[in-house]
């Protein structure tokens, strides 16, 4: 009886021993993972802090005033206007276009493919739409300039469409953001469950009636996610709208007119040899900024509808 | 039996598959209009890359060998004469700089008479399409221009790959451009990759499902959707500026500490590398989820610790779906140019980069700096380079699924 609650004493010791050992290559390795886990929060807060201490020099300097900053119409850091409004506009000119493209061809083609394709048909069509989002946005933008730009000027006149519109950009920057939208909408409509469906057949609705009243409905949250980050997708896009939008700053409602969005700005004035702590350089942390906070709560928002409306399901 | 008896419901019945049938057709025909966008896209890129090129010359290639001779198969003493008669003393002195005329191979010279002398200069370049179709009126127009040839030119060749970066579109290439891509991309992965896969390891084998994992969660989502630009903006802040000295190689005496000048291919690969660290993350944190638990639980039960575990039987398992992730986010830098455009990435570079140092250029800033250009001959010069951007991509993309279909296991 002793021997055997010694032994089983040994065993706890020796356990104990072993748990406590030093590894110090273990402990080495486990220390970096945390640190490279931390690294994340670093960057997202590291983005903040240097995009604002870069454009503080602008915010605090005395030709900056908030309310013409957000509201007048024109940015000319040359004569000290800071009216970031003609850029916004040509962000948002391009942005709601290209969602005019890219919002009903890509929930249709999300919907084809869940629900009336076969099995085989959308094992071609997914890579397909893969593919066309796997290339560069370099390409896009040739693709606008090369042949959407010639096309509309063709089709609607020469003297209305200019070389370079917002127009042929932001129908470029849908055919982008099409695939991004269809491939996320159809990966929340495959997501419902199958006997939502079977039940709306029993009833005897049609196939369309079961999409409309029951899947779309069922999926909503997924939709509305892949809209919103469709948008901020858009907006900041780059290259589509540096090729093809056109340069300087114009504040117009007229798609078939060129005009800088906040990216396409950011990628002309930084092309150059830019020179530090110029007013213009500080400015375009300014932007940035407005660009960062504008996608970030985009994308928040999307992550928000997803948790908050699939709670409901 | 025979009487008719209309169902209740067979006027509404008629509507209702009526609208069936147009939906269908509709939904179809904008599936139809999407694959139709892309087969356009890359007919379009295509068009633009062969054609004809009416090519001018300053002086004829006819004028400067004598009656009946080809100038290709002119010996070296023949075509040396030749340079040394037409060239000016300058650019000789220049060319005989590390070795004599006579020491440069045939070819080489050949090449030197063509672009030193002969001078040839793009008149007009015509699409794929225009070639094939007007062919006859074509070549008429240029038969009543003097002194120019008519070829058909495929502007993607071999020469594109191997040539530098020149204002001439006829003998530019993307050699640099390719280079530098290479070299960013490298840089990236050597930094992203380790810190990616830690961090997937870290959030999915040592922390629960705590706040604090939730919040890293979430904010490695964030960060996946910020624009790319910004990290252009924050490479350009802090590893073009701040750590000037550090990334311009002035610490090592590589520069002047002085005009110490971050426009490197380290700032340009440390700023990807940021890039593409969330998209690793998710992607390496999905592979590490798949490996069944039971797989651990077993390794505990023989008595291996967390670390040995990870080692000997998570990594094993997860790598494939890691490697493929990370293949498809750096396939994505390599098309990436908005940040690089921002940090400053010059456009105009004929020497291949030396070092991590180096100023430097990549495939997609040649594309675009080529596409923005009035020249009609530069687009068509940058038709060229996105058929080598895409195929390069392409095949990458394709290596990673191979890899996906061959390693997969969860």
């Amino acid at each position: 009886m002793k021997t055997l609650q010694k032994k089983r004493r040994d065993v706890n010791e020796s356990f104990h021993l072993l748990k406590k050992r030093r590894r110090p290559g273990e402990q080495f390795i486990e220390s970096t993972l945390v640190i490279s886990g931390f690294l994340s929060i670093f960057i997202t807060l590291g983005i903040v802090f240097e995009l604002g201490k870069e454009a503080l020099p602008f915010f605090t300097s005395s030709d900056f005033n908030l309310v013409k900053f957000l509201t007048g119409t024109t940015w000319q850091p040359q004569i000290k206007l800071f009216g970031v409004l003609p850029l916004v506009m040509g962000t948002l000119i391009t942005t709601f276009i290209a969602l005019l493209i890219a919002i009903p061809f890509g929930i249709a083609i999300a919907i084809y493919l869940s629900e009336y394709a076969s099995f085989k048909l959308r094992s071609t069509i997914k890579p397909t739409l893969e593919i066309l989002a796997g290339i560069p946005t370099v390409v896009y933008g040739y693709f606008a300039l090369s042949f959407v730009t010639p096309f509309l000027r063709t089709l609607i006149g020469r003297d209305i469409v200019e070389i370079y519109n917002t127009a042929s950009a932001g129908i470029v920057m849908g055919i982008l953001i099409l695939p991004l939208i269809a491939s996320m909408s159809e990966d929340a409509l495959t997501a419902v469950p199958r006997t939502l469906r079977e039940g709306a057949y029993g009833l005897g609705a049609t196939k369309i009636e079961t999409t409309f009243r029951v899947v779309i409905p069922a999926a909503i949250s997924g939709l509305a996610a892949a809209i919103i980050v469709g948008v901020s997708r858009a907006i900041g896009e780059t290259m589509i709208v540096a090729l093809a939008a056109g340069a300087g700053p114009k504040f117009t409602f007229n798609p078939f007119k060129g005009a800088e969005t906040m990216t396409g700005h950011i990628v002309r004035v930084s092309g150059g040899d830019l020179s530090y702590d110029s007013i213009d350089y500080n400015s375009l942390f300014s932007i940035s900024l407005l660009l960062f906070f504008m996608t970030l709560s985009l994308n928040m928002l999307s992550q928000w509808v997803v948790r908050k409306l699939s709670e409901v399901k | 039996m025979g009487e008719k008896q209309e169902p209740l419901f067979t006027p509404t019945l008629l509507r209702r598959n009526r609208s069936e049938r147009f939906w269908k057709i509709l939904l179809q025909f904008s599936t139809f209009i999407g694959i139709i966008i892309l087969v356009v896209l890359l007919l379009n890129i295509i068009n633009q890359s062969f054609g004809y090129v009416a090519i001018g010359y300053k002086v004829s290639p006819a004028e400067i060998v004598d009656p009946g001779q080809n100038l290709e198969k002119l010996s070296v003493p023949q075509l040396a004469g030749i340079i040394r008669q037409r060239v000016s003393p300058g650019l000789l002195k220049q060319l005989e700089k590390g070795k004599t005329l006579e020491h440069y191979s045939q070819t080489e010279l050949v090449k030197l008479v063509i672009e030193k002398i002969a001078k040839p200069e793009i008149v007009q370049t015509w699409s794929f399409w225009q070639s094939l179709r007007m062919r006859e009126e074509i070549r008429r127009e240029v038969s009543q221009l003097p002194g120019t040839r008519l070829v058909f030119f495929s502007w993607i060749r071999p020469d594109i790959l191997i040539s530098p970066q020149s204002s001439n579109p006829l003998t530019a290439g993307i050699r640099t451009a390719l280079l530098g891509s290479l070299w960013i991309i490298l840089i990236a992965m050597l930094v992203a990759f380790p810190l990616g896969v830690g961090t997937a390891i870290y959030l999915e084998e040592y922390t629960g499902d705590s706040t604090l994992n939730q919040a890293i969660r979430t904010n490695i989502n964030n960060l996946a959707g910020v624009p790319s630009i910004i990290y252009g903006m924050l490479g350009l802040a802090v590893f073009v500026r701040s750590l000037a000295q550090l990334t311009s190689g002035a610490w090592l005496g590589l520069s002047n500490s002085e005009s110490a000048n971050g426009r490197t291919i380290l700032s340009a690969g440390l700023t990807l590398a940021l890039l593409v660290l969330p998209l690793i993350i998710i992607n390496a944190r999905e592979a590490i989820k798949a490996v069944p638990d039971t797989l651990r639980q077993a390794s505990y039960g023989v008595g291996a610790t967390r670390w040995q575990t990870i080692w000997h039987h998570v990594l094993p398992n997860s790598i494939p779906g890691i490697l493929t992730g990370s293949i498809l986010a750096f396939s994505r830098a390599l098309g990436e140019s908005a940040p690089l455009v921002v940090i400053g990435a010059s456009t105009y570079i004929t020497v291949d980069p030396a070092n991590v140092f180096s100023r430097f250029t990549a495939l997609p800033i040649q594309i675009y700096q080529w596409t923005s250009r009035p020249q009609p001959e530069f687009r068509n010069l940058a038709a060229g380079a996105i058929l080598v951007l895409l195929a390069l991509l392409l095949s990458i993309n394709a290596a990673a699924i191979l890899l996906r279909n061959r390693y997969k296991r969860y």
